[in-house]
Parts: C-alpha cells; sequence; structure tokens
C-alpha cells in the first residue's frame, strides 16, 4: 500500500506527468506515491521520468485499462 | 536563467501563436520542468501573443491540408473555401477547444500557470514588442524583456535547443 495515491485517470500527456511531480514535492523522502493513469503513453514517460529525476519505480502493473505506478520518492 | 553548476537545461524559441502550435512549447517546457531541468522559453514574433493576459488562441485549417478532425468514426477535413468562410475560425477554434477538453488534454492557459509555478523563464522578445506594438502591461507578470544575446547566452549553456 503506498503512503500516497494520485488520480491521473483521464488525463492526458503531459498532465499526469505534472501531477506526480508536484504530489511528489509534498511526500517525504523514502515515501511511496501511486500513480493512477489510463494514458497508455505514460509507462514509458513514468520509466524516463524516473530515470531523469531519481526516483525508484516500485512496481507497476496494468489491471483493466487502468495503468498503476509506484514511485518512491528518492530523487 | 541556466548557470554553469546546473546539472541539466533546456531553451526553446516559440515562434507561433496559433492554437495548435501553443502546445508543443508548454508541453515540453512544463514536462522538462518536472523533469528537473532548468528552462528557458524566448518568445518571438506570433509566439509573442502566447504571453498576453488575455489569451484567445484561435485555429483555422486554410491551407494546412493535415489537418482532419475525427468524425463519425472516420477523418473530416475542411476544403479550404469553407476554411476562408466568415466564421470558420471561430468555429474550427471552439470545436478543437472542446475536443482537447473531452480528452483531457490541459489547455494553454493551464499549461502557462503550471510552466510559471515551475518557475520555467520566459522572455519576451524586445523586437517583437516594438514592432507589434504591444505593452508591457498587455503581458502576464513574472516574465522579462531581452533579445538575440539574451537567449544566445542561455542557449550556450542548454543541452536541448529547440525552435517551435
Amino acid at each position: 500500500m503506498a503512503d500516497m495515491v494520485l488520480d491521473a485517470k483521464g488525463l492526458s500527456c503531459p498532465l499526469p506527468i505534472l501531477r506526480a511531480k508536484k504530489a511528489l514535492k509534498d511526500l517525504p523522502t523514502g515515501k511511496t506515491l501511486e500513480i493512477q493513469a489510463t494514458d497508455p503513453g505514460s509507462v514509458k514517460d513514468f520509466e524516463a521520468f524516473c530515470r531523469a529525476t531519481g526516483n525508484e519505480m516500485v512496481e507497476h502493473h496494468i489491471d483493466g485499462g487502468t495503468y498503476y505506478f509506484t514511485i518512491r520518492h528518492s530523487g | 536563467m541556466p548557470d554553469e553548476t546546473n546539472a541539466k537545461a533546456m531553451s526553446i524559441i516559440v515562434t507561433k501563436g496559433t492554437l495548435d502550435w501553443a502546445y508543443p512549447p508548454f508541453i515540453l517546457a512544463t514536462t522538462a520542468a518536472a523533469m528537473g531541468l532548468e528552462v528557458t522559453m524566448f518568445f518571438t514574433f506570433y509566439g509573442l501573443t502566447l504571453l498576453k493576459k488575455d489569451l484567445n488562441l484561435k485555429i483555422n485549417p486554410l491551407g494546412n491540408a493535415a489537418m482532419e478532425m475525427p468524425m463519425g468514426g472516420g477523418h473530416m477535413s475542411m476544403p479550404n473555401i469553407l476554411a476562408a468562410m466568415p466564421g470558420a475560425t471561430a468555429l474550427t477554434s471552439a470545436m478543437m477547444k472542446n475536443m482537447l477538453h473531452k480528452k483531457g488534454v490541459a489547455s494553454i492557459p493551464e499549461l502557462r500557470e503550471m510552466a510559471q509555478e515551475a518557475d520555467v523563464n520566459m522572455i519576451a522578445c524586445q523586437m517583437t514588442m516594438d514592432l507589434f506594438e504591444y505593452k508591457r502591461e498587455d503581458m502576464i507578470d513574472g516574465i522579462s524583456l531581452g533579445g538575440a544575446a539574451t537567449w544566445v547566452d542561455a542557449a550556450t549553456r542548454c543541452q536541448i535547443n529547440l525552435y517551435i
């Protein structure tokens, strides 16, 4: 269970990334954020976002058309 | 303004101010800022209108043979003769804004505000301000004025320099 959940369903690029960045700002280091998105491009985008910012992608999966990403605030 | 110690930076020269062309620079600027890059946007010629307080962006398919809108499972493009009719710009702009909203795409005013919140450095081209007789008070707060040398100076410290 993540420490914080962000619902980005129905939002198109780049809003899921921008909302996630905002959410991470309020999250203490070491805590995890779960992002829920429906944008198929978000899979590659969140991988790139984590690589660039140094945040850790703990896990991601797809379930019923929704993409779930768990990111640990470490960047 | 990018400094010597900053690891990564990006600059964008923004030259177009129609509804469609407003998207790439603001999407890339906000995303790069979210990914930790220092971002400079230099607004010149028609791009300058994107800094106006009163944003009323428009689009017209006239002469743009690649522009087609999804309609009834297919795609429709507007013949030039219709795109040249009075009201075609207002109609197309309203349709496009409606479609953007329905698909969950941020509006340009929203993206611009997010760019400002992310400390994106926005520079209005002084020469274009004078050329088109814009006043500083027509433009949003938090921007600076500059010329070609200002952009060149910033660009020499950027890994990514785009012209849109």
